[in-house]
């Protein structure tokens, strides 16, 4: 499978990352690259193989529902770029 | 040079001794390391330093050493991967992206060295998330590792992720450092540096509070100067966690009283796909030299197969990257650390997008998109799924080899000795992958593996081998790493010049 510049965009979109339209052969290229590599995935026999969920065979603990932790607004957004009366502050989203 | 300056060559072991005799103090061992640290600014190893929390702590550990009082690494100085959250003092997976990131709170395993009394001397360079097997992703700029060819003034990499803690270990900046390893990130380094690393079974060391990578891969582990040391530190980092849903609830022996030294009728395991076209031929004559090594101690040393060993990368290179690209999601320029200036009518969307594009560097967002695309409908059956099953089979293959009696696997740690650090700038990625052949597989089957290192190559590099052990007896593995460690005899330093 063979990656162009289109769908590379629409990769790096997904992505939320922005790439400039002058970087995207460069970005198709190296994707070519690794993909051809992890081609080699095709030649196993995969028939009837259970893919792997948990490395270790143990079932995730369960705990009861209830709250823990909590009152600390001001720890919480300690590091936010921007934060605003105890929010999280970010550009508009809806006109 | 007295001895007051000499301190920090320690390992974990010979101060504790010390200290626990009253010949030595916790202050006069972390003095030595903040100088030595102050010294080699040019391995760029520690990268946030503490040295007020280091001489709080250490001053602590004194009292509580006089009163007799002392928990098993009390007063030993120690580096922290910047992988981990520390709370107060930066903590940025080498990212610009978390550039002025101070964690509210501390990971669970830094918190249990704490506990156990050790001292931190600060933040360790490495990778930015982790990902790199040369150290030359981080928004710190290059480690170097203090090793060099010969008289060879070529600065080398101390291999990677974890290439800071590897670096520091090794130049006596510390006693030991954390590590963490998802495709060998504990083992390649300690083996390109000299020192010895242990990646524990994976469930073993609470991930709770450790920038998260791959999350079905990632354990942090010990990197230290000694198999006893990497014993020591190890009982100190493992134990449940409620706060990590993977976290092995499982006892934790005392990993140093499990040394004895004796691997008599042990049988070890010599995987033949580990054999690779091209590989040096002093890596074949150590590995060699390991299997004369086991079988004089007495263990019995057979031939084995793991089939699938050749797919392990291409696996690795599809979970790693899919983990990872939901894992790094969270870094949108909202909750912490970078975010882009926007320009007049840049909504949200434009927001996170240059975000991600500022604060993550190449690889990441080379992993990050490779992840995306292997996860996006339509290819998730094709790559994601097929890896996932190939996955299945890697550790099928080694529960077939445990389960005809195999108690350990000798391989290489690395394919190479260290390499120049720019030496890979111009290789596509796939050739920097290549360093993990390796160490990947026992991620992907979430054993424990140590790397020990067991000689020189022409030019005067560190070589390791790794051991693999079963699954939760990291005890009965370090053993028969002490036994390979007795008997390599391995005591070279690097020359200092920095």
């Amino acid at each position: 499978m063979s990656i162009d510049e289109s769908t590379a965009a629409k990769v790096a979109k997904l992505a939320r990352i922005k790439v400039e339209d002058e970087d995207l052969p460069a970005l198709a290229n190296e994707f070519n690259t690794i993909l051809g590599f992890i081609e080699q995935l095709g030649e196993v026999d995969v028939d009837g193989v259970e893919p792997m969920v948990s490395v270790t065979p143990m079932r995730l603990k369960r705990r009861v529902d209830e709250v823990t932790d909590g009152d600390m607004p001001d720890r919480v957004l300690s590091n936010a770029p921007d934060s605003r009366e105890g929010f999280f502050a970010v550009p508009k989203v809806v006109e | 040079m007295t001895r007051e300056f000499t301190l920090n060559r320690y390992g974990l072991s010979g101060a504790r001794d010390l200290l626990r005799k009253g010949d030595v103090s916790s202050v006069d061992l972390t003095n030595a390391c903040l100088r030595a640290i102050e010294d080699a600014g040019a391995l760029n190893a520690f990268v946030h330093r503490t040295p007020e929390i280091a001489l709080e702590r250490a001053a602590a550990a004194d009292e509580r050493l006089a009163a007799g009082d002392a928990p098993k690494m009390c007063g030993l100085p120690i580096g922290i991967k910047d992988l981990f959250c520390t709370r107060g003092v930066p903590s940025q997976a080498a990212s610009n992206i978390l550039e002025g990131f101070t964690p509210e709170y501390e990971s669970t395993v830094s918190q249990k060295l704490q506990d156990a009394g050790a001292v931190m001397l600060g933040k360790l360079n490495m990778d930015e998330f982790a990902m790199g097997s040369s150290n030359e992703t981080a928004c710190y700029g290059n480690v170097v590792n203090p090793w060099r060819r010969g008289n060879d003034k070529a600065e080398l990499t101390p291999g990677g992720s974890s290439g800071g803690s590897a670096s520091a270990v090794a130049a006596d900046l510390c006693l030991a450092a954390t590590g963490t390893d998802t495709g060998g990130s504990i083992r390649q380094p300690a083996a390109f540096t000299g020192i010895t690393g242990i990646k524990p079974t994976y469930g073993r060391c609470s991930r709770w509070g450790i920038v998260a990578f791959a999350s079905s891969l990632d354990q942090a582990g010990p990197m230290t100067k000694s198999v006893r040391d990497a014993a020591i530190m190890l009982e100190a980092m493992c134990g449940h966690d409620p706060k990590d849903s993977t976290s092995a609830d499982l006892a934790v022996p005392d990993f140093e009283a499990m040394l004895t030294g004796d691997i008599r009728g042990k049988t070890i395991g010599i995987p033949r796909e580990y054999r690779m076209d091209g590989m040096p031929d002093e890596i074949e004559a150590l590995w060699a030299e390991g299997r004369r090594m086991m079988e004089d101690a007495g263990a019995k040393v057979v031939d084995i197969s793991l089939p699938h060993t050749k797919y392990a990368l291409p696996a690795y290179y599809v979970i790693a990257p899919a983990e990872a690209s939901s894992n790094l999601a969270r870094y949108d320029g909202v909750r912490y650390g970078h975010r882009a200036k926007l320009a007049q009518g840049d909504g949200i969307t434009e927001m996170y997008e240059k975000t991600r594009a500022e604060g993550f560097g190449p690889e990441v967002k080379r992993r990050v998109m490779i992840g995306t695309y292997v996860l996006s409908a339509g290819f998730y059956d094709a790559y994601y799924n097929r890896a996932r099953k190939v996955r299945t089979l890697i550790k099928r293959d080694f529960e077939n080899v445990f389960a005809e009696g195999v108690d350990y696997i000798l391989t290489p740690a690395t394919p190479s000795a260290a390499f120049g650090l720019g030496e890979m700038t111009d290789a596509d990625p796939v050739q920097m992958y290549l360093n993990d052949v390796f160490t990947v597989t026992v991620n992907l089957a979430g054993l424990p593996g140590i790397s020990v290192p067991a000689g020189l190559d022409r030019q005067g590099l560190p070589l390791g081998l790794q051991l693999i052990g079963r699954p939760w007896e990291e005890g009965d593995l370090l053993n028969a790493a002490q036994v390979l460690e007795n008997a390599a005899g391995f005591m070279a330093k690097p020359a200092k010049w920095w």
